[in-house]
């Protein structure tokens, strides 16, 4: 089978180049940079803002190790380290895991992998990340001011209502919920939208590459999921600031209602985490073993199960409040299940590399170690789903080491390859091979240091969010193996920034396909052309350059002195009509600046609400104007069939 | 501009700073020493003066009255010594109501304070010796924010109880009446 | 391999360490036996299931490993995926079997462990505070009820019914050696049974995030036979001990004319607070201020001083007395056996 390229380098068309470029060209300057909405452009600014709180987060998960190195330990206090862990893992669920892994990979690859021009929505998309970047300040200035939340990532009532959490702290981490969660809303609007409706000609549902399946079901449970913890933060903020009375047990209100509230959302969201994990080590895989992936229906199949089941587990974080038992086993059963569509995709992985070619770059490593350290994970999550076991060893250390092994074997790994695979597209330069390998090495050693001791720890008691534990208990020397394996974790990412930043300057040039793997987005170059194809690709199967024929026809006929895009079918792919996508703008930037103000408003003063929705009426009344000259074109280009 | 980026981001993040910059809403100063009980002895709890002249009283500022966290100590505090058996929840009972502008003994931090430890005629016991000066303190801060003296963001919300009326921090202001807080003369 | 024997010996020796008085691999009780049964036969299950992914994937790379540094052209293989075909259904086969048998021992395990259940149980009442632990044995005569905290006895080898409920936010009731825990919420009242089959005494701790001072949540469990236990019980229900001891005498009246009598309880004598532990039998306790301290003299008199530099956060105040009045106070409170 030949690898065609269906798009010839840029040098062969140059004015062609010209053309497009000057249609598509992201505009310059200070200005210009609020108004740019290509999907790179955005697509890199989520990944490099998530990583860097990533680091930030990171941070904050040492200076607890060390806390805790020592038992009776006076380097931060209660104080500082309830804030500190609560920050950490807000920061890593809110502001890295799913903004990094599901909103910047996925409003990077996915036009590119459709081989569209522009994601759907580009506006709404830049949009999204002025929100998700000012929340992220938002709730970090709060830290720095002493403010920062320290009533955990889940902020159970009472504990973090009015009567228990004086003054502002709690309200902040409330509204970063919404900051990041209409963020998140935003962006799963515009890829299902560029999923459905942008796809090549060819590509039909049953042909889309395994990372688009995911990221649509992915995009429907962030609809899905993400309301319940907007509605239920914004209802602890309500009994906080204007004193309703929600979760105010005399009052006839539930503190248990907003545990289900939140892990109704916040189930779904570990899968929301680590789908496109596994979209990841699927294009990875397929990539390496040189081959099509096995059992694509089967995979298809699973995720799409996976999406469904996600939403009915939530209660398996609640088996300790005494909830009727014949409900708890219910929920044992429906956490079991969910094992099997994850089960179905390892063995199709494993069938893969087993019948494949498999060449061990960079990437594969971090999938080697997604294979150990998600199955550990996964395995303990096997003991959780059991009610009786879960009894004993929920809220311990052996938690906090389980899903540490999930989210950072299901996420992390694969971010880590997907940064080794795809990197060389966003920049054009490959990443060093000996210093990958002291990264890989480096975070895998000191990551199971650091979590598989948890396990330990948490078997004999340590219950988690303590801020220290006294002596007797004889933690200590577990607890100083677990620091001596963060640090080690620490060092192997600061090797991964040193490895980017070298390979920035001195790195091999890539090229458009330094893997000769098989989706779209190899077919351009690298970085991808302000219009990302020259001439819009079509597709003649589920890898669209190992399956091209050898003269794979290409889209002719659309406009290149506007922002033209095709729009197809949903399920076939077949072309259906002509759109103009909408050129750069700084509304969006200037209604996310409205929108903050209102969120950061109501956090002070409730009546601050009214007069903050003047400015976002406007900026979003500014926004959606309507353009004569654009509606002049699009009825002068209207084309009515029969 | 290849820095736009970062100059955005930096001016973003100290403009963040500087608006909230500057309070102490958020200190949890657990061994934080209070503002002096000595000074209590200066405080004069009548509007009375020989000679007609005001002398100004001196004015102490409660430093808990900015942290968030000494006001909702001070709430736990006014429930726990049972407060609220008199004063109820502010509204007063057998005792008069702190949420209103009318300070029979003065609505200064000092003179709460004073009212507190020294007892007044007709049924407030004296609690010098029972309470530390730094709860009472605390409990004074948040006597003061049930009539909407403290900053909003301070003043405590909604308690987990039974309540008819409003959290502390949604309480219009009630400014007291007279110098020392003390009722007005009937003429 | 020698990696897994490392892992297994690394098993080993981490587990080794969990006979204590603080440990879910360390039954005392018949819930905790049933319970560390079914972890280990999950934990065992897990491990075959660990090793055979581990040796496919490992396997499975390895025979079709290519070393080169040119990416290989794309290869085809059906007649190995139609064997692979066959594989995964087995493999998934194998899956859903073991799920099930792990469902299965689950909801049995469940049953036994929430199947006790007697007509005339030992009933205690916790109510979990900021940051303390109050234990209420009722009895319908009032005055025989007694009230401690932090210190639970149980009798060894009769039932036990914790009626469960919060004063504040949310806690969790655990004591591993006997039973899973079970959360203490606001507006919710909940009872759950156990049995402590061997004496001794066991180490307890709230697991559910409560503010400043959860990680000093902890309280004792002292499981002692039957007579022991009756025993103790008629001790507790006694108002305090009345002592002629000058020294003592002293520091009962510190205690009552200083701020301790705001919060605590000392039946026998006019303190009646609520708001803090009962301390009429304070000195029968093994440990103070929430099992963080043992109970001594040295320990009692820092904790009194200054309770914020032990626990930052805690409610009890700095109280600076004169030394002869601490030594006086410590006296009367460790003569309240």
């Amino acid at each position: 089978m030949a690898v065609v390229q269906t798009n010839p380098p840029v040098s062969a068309t140059d004015s062609l180049h010209q053309r497009l470029d000057s249609t598509w060209r992201e505009p310059s300057g200070f200005g210009g940079w609020f108004k740019r909405v290509h999907h790179t452009t955005i697509g890199i600014r989520f990944i490099v803002t998530a990583f860097i709180f990533f680091l930030l987060g990171g941070i904050l998960a040492v200076l607890m190790r060390l806390q805790l190195a020592r038992p009776e330990n006076k380097f931060l206090g209660p104080d500082r380290y309830n804030q500190f862990f609560t920050v950490h893992g807000s920061t890593m669920i809110f502001l890295f895991a799913v903004p990094l892994m599901f909103q910047g990979f996925g409003i990077y690859l996915v036009p590119l992998i459709v081989g569209a021009r522009n994601i759907a929505f580009p506006r709404l998309a830049a949009f999204s990340y002025y929100i998700y970047l000012f929340g992220c300040l938002f709730f970090w200035a709060g830290l720095l001011l002493n403010t920062g939340a320290d009533r955990g990532w889940f902020a159970y009532v009472t504990l973090s209502g009015p009567d228990y959490s004086p003054g502002k702290r709690v309200d902040f981490w409330a509204q970063m919920i919404t900051f990041t969660e209409l963020s998140a809303l935003a962006t799963a609007i515009c890829l299902a939208a560029t999923i459905l409706r942008h796809r090549a000609p060819g590509m039909s549902l049953n042909r889309m590459p395994m990372i688009l399946w995911e990221k649509l079901v992915l995009s429907f449970m962030v609809i899905f999921a993400m309301p319940a913890v907007m509605l239920s933060s914004s209802m602890l903020l309500l009994d906080r600031t204007v004193g309703t009375q929600f979760f105010n047990p005399a009052e006839g209100g539930d503190v248990l209602l907003y545990q289900h509230l939140f892990w109704f959302f916040g189930h779904p969201d570990v899968y929301i985490i680590f789908l496109p994990g596994t979209a990841f080590v699927t294009t990875i895989v397929t990539a390496f073993a040189r081959r099509h992936i096995f059992g694509y229906l089967a995979l298809v199949v699973s995720t799409i199960s996976i999406g469904f089941l996600g939403f009915g587990v939530w209660v398996h974080h609640m088996f300790a409040t005494g909830l009727p038992q014949m409900g708890e086993s219910f929920f044992t059963a429906a956490t079991l299940m969910i094992v099997i569509p994850t089960a179905v995709q390892f063995f199709c992985w494993i069938a893969t590399l087993w019948h494949g070619r498999v060449q061990f770059k960079l990437p594969m490593w971090w999938i080697a170690g997604f294979f150990f350290v998600f199955m550990i994970g996964g395995l303990s999550g096997l003991m959780l789903a059991s009610v009786p076991v879960d009894t004993q060893v929920h809220d311990t250390f052996f938690v906090v080491a389980h899903f540490h092994y999930v989210l950072i074997g299901g996420a992390v790994f694969p971010m880590f390859g997907a940064l080794y695979f795809w990197v060389p597209k966003m920049t054009g330069r490959m990443l060093n091979d000996a210093l990958g390998k002291w990264n890989f090495w480096l975070f895998f050693i000191g990551f199971n240091m650091t979590f598989f001791t948890m396990h330990f720890l948490g078997l004999r008691g340590m219950t988690r969010r303590v801020y220290t534990y006294v002596p007797e208990m004889n933690w200590g020397w577990l607890n100083l193996l677990a620091t001596c394996g963060a640090l080690l974790m620490g060092v192997g990412v600061l090797v991964f920034i040193l490895n980017f930043f070298w390979s920035r300057k001195y790195g091999a040039i890539a090229g458009p396909d330094p893997w000769r793997a098989g989706s779209l987005e190899w077919a351009t170059s690298s970085p991808p052309q302000s219009y990302n194809f020259a001439e819009l690709p079509t597709v003649n199967g589920r890898e669209a350059l190992w399956d091209a024929a050898p003269n794979q026809p290409v889209v002719a006929g659309i406009r290149e002195d506007i922002r033209e895009t095709l729009v197809t079918d949903s399920l076939d792919g077949d072309p259906d009509h002509r759109m103009e996508s909408p050129g750069p703008s700084a509304w969006p930037f200037w209604a996310a600046v409205a929108t903050s103000g209102l969120f950061i408003g109501s956090v002070f003063s409730a009546r601050s609400v009214l007069y903050t929705a003047v400015p976002v009426a406007i900026t979003l009344i500014g926004w959606y104007w309507p353009r004569w000259g654009v509606s002049q074109r699009r009825k002068a280009t209207e084309v009515w069939s029969e | 501009m290849r820095y736009a980026h970062a100059i955005f981001l930096g001016s973003m993040f100290l403009t963040c700073l500087l608006l909230i910059l500057g309070c102490q809403r958020e200190e949890r100063n657990f061994r934080q020493s209070p503002a002096s009980a000595a000074v209590v002895n200066t405080i004069q709890v009548s509007d009375l003066h020989p000679g007609g002249q005001q002398v100004a009283s001196p004015t102490i500022s409660n430093q808990y009255e900015e942290s968030a966290y000494a006001v909702s100590q001070g709430k736990q505090l006014f429930e726990q010594f049972n407060c609220v058996g008199c004063h109820a929840n502010g509204g007063g009972g057998i005792g008069p109501p702190l949420m209103d502008n009318q300070w029979i003994y003065g609505g200064e931090p000092a003179n709460i304070f004073s009212t507190i430890m020294e007892g007044r005629p007709n049924g407030m016991p004296a609690w010098r010796g029972r309470i530390p000066a730094n709860q009472a303190w605390e409990i004074v801060a948040y006597v003061r924010s049930l009539s909407g003296l403290l900053a909003k963001d301070v003043a405590p919300g909604r308690s987990d109880h039974m309540s008819g009326k409003r959290p502390p921090a949604n309480t219009p202001r009630q400014t007291p009446t007279g110098i020392t807080g003390a009722p007005e003369q009937k003429q | 391999m020698k990696a897994l024997r490392t892992l297994a010996w690394i098993i080993v020796f981490g587990l080794l360490g969990c006979q204590s008085n603080h440990s879910s691999l360390s039954a005392a009780g018949p819930q905790s036996k049933n319970i560390e049964w079914l972890y280990w036969l999950i934990f065992w299950i897990c491990l075959a299931v660990f090793v055979l992914v581990m040796v496919f994937f490992a396997h499975g790379t390895a025979r079709t490993k290519v070393d080169e540094q040119e990416m290989a052209p794309v290869m085809e293989n059906p007649e190995g995926d139609r064997r692979a075909r066959v594989a995964v259904s087995v493999a998934v086969t194998v899956t859903v079997i073991t799920l099930f048998v792990v469902l299965a021992f689950s909801i049995v395990t469940g049953n036994t462990v929430e199947g006790l259940s007697s007509k005339n149980p030992v009933t205690i009442q916790i109510i979990g505070h900021q940051w303390w632990w109050e234990a209420r044995y009722p009895n319908p005569q009032a005055d025989l009820t007694v009230v401690t905290a932090n210190e639970i006895h149980v009798p060894v080898g009769l039932p036990v019914v914790v009626l469960t409920s919060s004063a504040d936010v949310i806690h969790s009731f655990w004591v591993p050696n006997i039973q899973g825990k079970r959360d203490l919420l606001p507006g919710y009242q909940s009872a759950f049974w156990f049995q402590a089959d061997k004496p001794g005494i066991y180490h307890g701790q709230c697991a559910e995030f409560c503010g400043e001072q959860h990680a000093h949540m902890g309280f004792e469990m002292v499981a002692e036979p039957v007579d022991k236990f009756q025993n103790w019980l008629s001790q507790q229900r006694k108002p305090s001990a009345q002592s002629t001891d000058p020294s003592v005498l002293r520091g009962r009246e510190v205690f009552l004319t200083h701020s301790c009598v705001l919060c605590h309880t000392v039946r026998g004598t006019d303190a009646g607070s609520k708001v803090g532990p009962d301390l009429t039998h304070l000195a029968s306790r093994r440990m103070i201020a929430g099992a963080t301290l043992s109970n001594e003299s040295g320990s009692l008199a820092g904790w009194i001083t200054d309770p914020q530099r032990v626990k930052p956060g805690v409610l009890m105040p700095a109280n600076p007395l004169p030394p002869d009045d601490l030594d006086a106070l410590v006296t009367y409170l460790r003569s309240l056996q």
